[in-house]
């Protein structure tokens, strides 16, 4: 039984319909239904809600992704056809996040064609752009940015990248900045900055021997491509940072909610904690929880009692079909009871967090039908 | 012949020295990658379980404090084994390897001072990887004395979206560094994950993105040339007798034998998941015919309704080390 301070379930057709909401940022651990939930939000918002709408999705299954027209990586919101908006009025907008080529895009939005061209050349570049633990995160961050300065959507529904850790996605513009502003590529710039031919003119002792070592173990070439590479950036790193800052600022602010999405699963329950004390640090705000996955049996016998039937049954022989059902819905209700456990862990360390429950599809969802499926089950509070 | 040196019963079917194993997020990846240290070092042998993407899994796993950068003690395995535990940090593998290689001393610490690693790893990544790899790579080849330190090495791998660049450290290190000590590491860790002491293990669930994840892997892995081991279904549930649907008639009449109520939603509700149950196992069988489409060994491990605690893991183990 919920207490009474409890908080009360979410309501996201609120947050969807809600002109003031222009964000809304599914977050979580990986494997939890974070994409399909992104996906089932942006298209009830445009159905039920009117509004105009997009979704930027990370890394959807091939299926859902060509469902919703995604049927190639091109960084560009696509409009959804097809789908039932013709009484509210709304329209629902899909993309991909393509993480080298909105990489390609900052840099050549800040800077000329010439340096441009050289920075695209740089092996670390290259390295960087297509690797880069976090490159995905602060890229999402990015786009998220671009779409929201277009002004074009009332409602941008983003999926998070499937990272080693949910938090990597806020932390992504902090590390950025700390990269920029190290002591490291200041030193490596120091020449560069000062018209000196050698990046290691530079005479401290210790640094010294550190470019000895650098020398010594990746060799001359690699120091070359190196300097060349930061110093390429260098023109850059203002642009950088004020994007990465400004769009950090547009999650702290009222227009954003953040959506944890968890399955009752303690790993997934354990992130979605972590993530929710980080939220709060940050004082960015955390609208509620969907639990998606969760088992509910439909029918109310107890897993004893159907377990004891059933071994009654079978015992006497006959009925093997009932035997069947009832040990297959004991051990359903035998899950619901665990997962019921693994939930509370969040809803005891967050009881003011407004959570829903969204029960585990039969197979897995990739048509505009199933989202809507999921929509309304999201929505059911 | 030492006890550890017999061929334990187990490396017939577990042939490599290192296990490499990944999986979508969400799979038990790690879950199976203890399982399998556990298993493999049951009957008196030694292995080293290690991860590498600073998450602490194996600590959560175990319940025990985070693991520093050392191998460690970490289970008794059944019949006297024993686990140890190792968690990669780059920063500390490389300032370990200048050592080796150059000793270092002050200097490395100035690398450190600088945020030199810091930096070299995050503009270049596959730098990293080189590093992670190589130390997992001399741990796989160790010797004390004349033995090997481990019989087997279980890598708890970065998830399959990022296996294959993970793993192909040279491609990544060769666009960045063409001479030196570092192409010449990368190249010994290429060789040892090319060799058939590496087997590449691919954890999925009966779902539909873990399993295509999973098809494209070992797509990938092949591919790359490494090799590809089993394919390991984690979170089976018991099969369910294929038999026909029951009838809300038929279970009405079993329900009253059982002396439980016969009442319209009971019934409905009974019916309702028997259908849904249905259904999952029509997808699930699907999906593994896509897997056993790969032509690759292939393992189911139970769903562990208790969740993941000791107990489950040695049952699991027990089942990896049994498998055909």
């Amino acid at each position: 039984m919920p207490s009474e301070d409890a908080a009360p379930p979410l309501d996201v057709d609120q947050i969807l319909a809600d002109d003031g909401v222009r964000i809304v940022v599914c977050c979580g651990a990986g494997g939890v239904g974070k994409t399909t939930t992104a996906a089932a939000l942006a298209l009830r918002a445009a159905e039920r809600h009117g509004r105009r709408t997009v979704v930027l999705t990370i890394d959807p299954a091939r299926r859902l992704a060509q469902s919703l027209g995604l049927t190639e990586l091109d960084n560009t919101p696509r409009q959804v056809k097809g789908i039932d908006v013709e009484a509210s009025g709304g329209e629902l907008h899909a993309m991909m996040l393509d993480m080298k080529r909105t990489f390609d895009d900052v840099v050549l939005q800040h800077t000329d064609p010439a340096k441009a061209a050289e920075i695209f050349a740089n092996p670390f570049y290259q390295a960087m752009s297509s690797t880069f633990a976090g490159t995905q995160e602060y890229m999402a961050m990015e786009k998220l940015g671009q779409l929201h300065a277009r002004g074009e959507w009332d409602l941008i529904v983003v999926d998070t990248p499937p990272s080693r850790s949910a938090l990597d996605f806020l932390d992504a513009p902090a590390r950025l900045s700390r990269f920029l502003d190290g002591r490291m590529l200041r030193l490596l710039l120091a020449p560069a900055r000062t018209g000196g031919r050698s990046m290691f003119n530079l005479v401290t002792a210790s640094f010294g021997m550190f470019s000895k070592v650098v020398q010594k173990v990746l060799g001359a070439q690699l120091l070359t491509d190196l300097s060349g590479f930061v110093a390429a950036l260098d023109s850059m790193f203002g642009g950088f940072r004020q994007r990465a800052e400004q769009t950090y600022r547009i999650l702290q602010a009222r227009e954003t909610a953040f959506l944890l999405v968890a399955a009752p699963e303690p790993d997934a329950v354990r992130e979605a904690a972590y993530f929710a004390g980080r939220l709060r640090e940050e004082q960015m705000p955390l609208a509620g929880l969907v639990l998606n996955r969760v088992h509910r049996p439909a029918a109310a016998l107890s897993a004893a009692e159907s377990l004891a039937a059933a071994e009654r049954l079978a015992a006497a022989g006959g009925h093997e079909g009932t035997v069947e059902v009832l040990r297959a819905h004991a051990a359903l209700a035998q899950q619901a009871v665990r997962e019921e456990q693994v939930a509370a862990r969040f809803t005891e360390a967050f009881p003011a967090v407004p959570a829903v429950s969204v029960a585990a599809q039969p197979a897995d969802v990739h048509d505009v039908d199933g989202l809507r499926t999921i929509g309304e089950a999201i929505s059911r509070s | 012949m030492a006890a550890s040196e017999q061929p334990a019963e187990s490396a017939g079917r577990w042939p490599a020295r290192l296990h490499v194993v990944t999986g979508k997020g969400g799979t038990g990846k790690t879950s199976v990658a203890a399982a399998l240290a556990l298993g493999l070092a049951a009957g008196g042998r030694r292995t080293l379980l290690v991860e590498v993407e600073g998450r602490q899994g194996i600590a959560q796993l175990f319940g025990t404090d985070p693991l520093p950068y050392e191998e460690r003690h970490l289970a008794d395995a059944p019949g006297g084994g024993e686990v140890r535990a190792l968690a990669v940090d780059a920063e500390a593998a490389l300032l370990e390897y200048l050592d080796m290689f150059y000793k270092l001393g002050a200097a490395g610490r100035a690398l450190r001072k600088f945020g030199a690693i810091d930096f070299a790893t995050t503009i270049a990544p596959g730098l990293r990887d080189v590093l992670l790899t190589g130390k997992v790579k001399e741990a796989t080849t160790r010797t004390s004395g004349s033995r090997r330190t481990y019989d087997a090495v279980v890598l708890d791998a970065p998830p399959t979206g990022r296996i294959g660049r993970f793993l192909n450290v040279t491609a990544e290190t060769a666009r960045l560094a063409k001479v030196g000590p570092i192409k010449t590491q990368s190249e010994g860790v290429s060789a040892l994950l090319r060799s058939p002491m590496t087997a590449v293990h691919v954890v999925t669930l009966l779902e539909e993105m873990p399993v295509q994840e999973t098809l494209d892997a070992v797509a990938e892995l092949t591919q790359l040339g490494f090799p590809v081991g089993r394919v390991i279904v984690n979170g089976v549930r018991p099969p369910v007798p294929a038999g026909r649907a029951v009838t809300a008639a038929e279970l009405e009449r079993g329900l009253a034998a059982a002396g439980l109520p016969t009442d319209g939603p009971t019934v409905a509700g009974l019916v309702e998941e028997a259908h849904d149950q249905q259904v999952r196992r029509e997808l699930e069988d699907s999906l593994r015919g896509d897997l056993v489409e790969l032509g690759l060994p292939m393992i189911e491990l139970p769903l562990l309704p208790g969740g993941v605690d000791r107990a489950g893991l040695e049952a699991l183990a027990e089942t990896l080390v049994r498998a055909d």
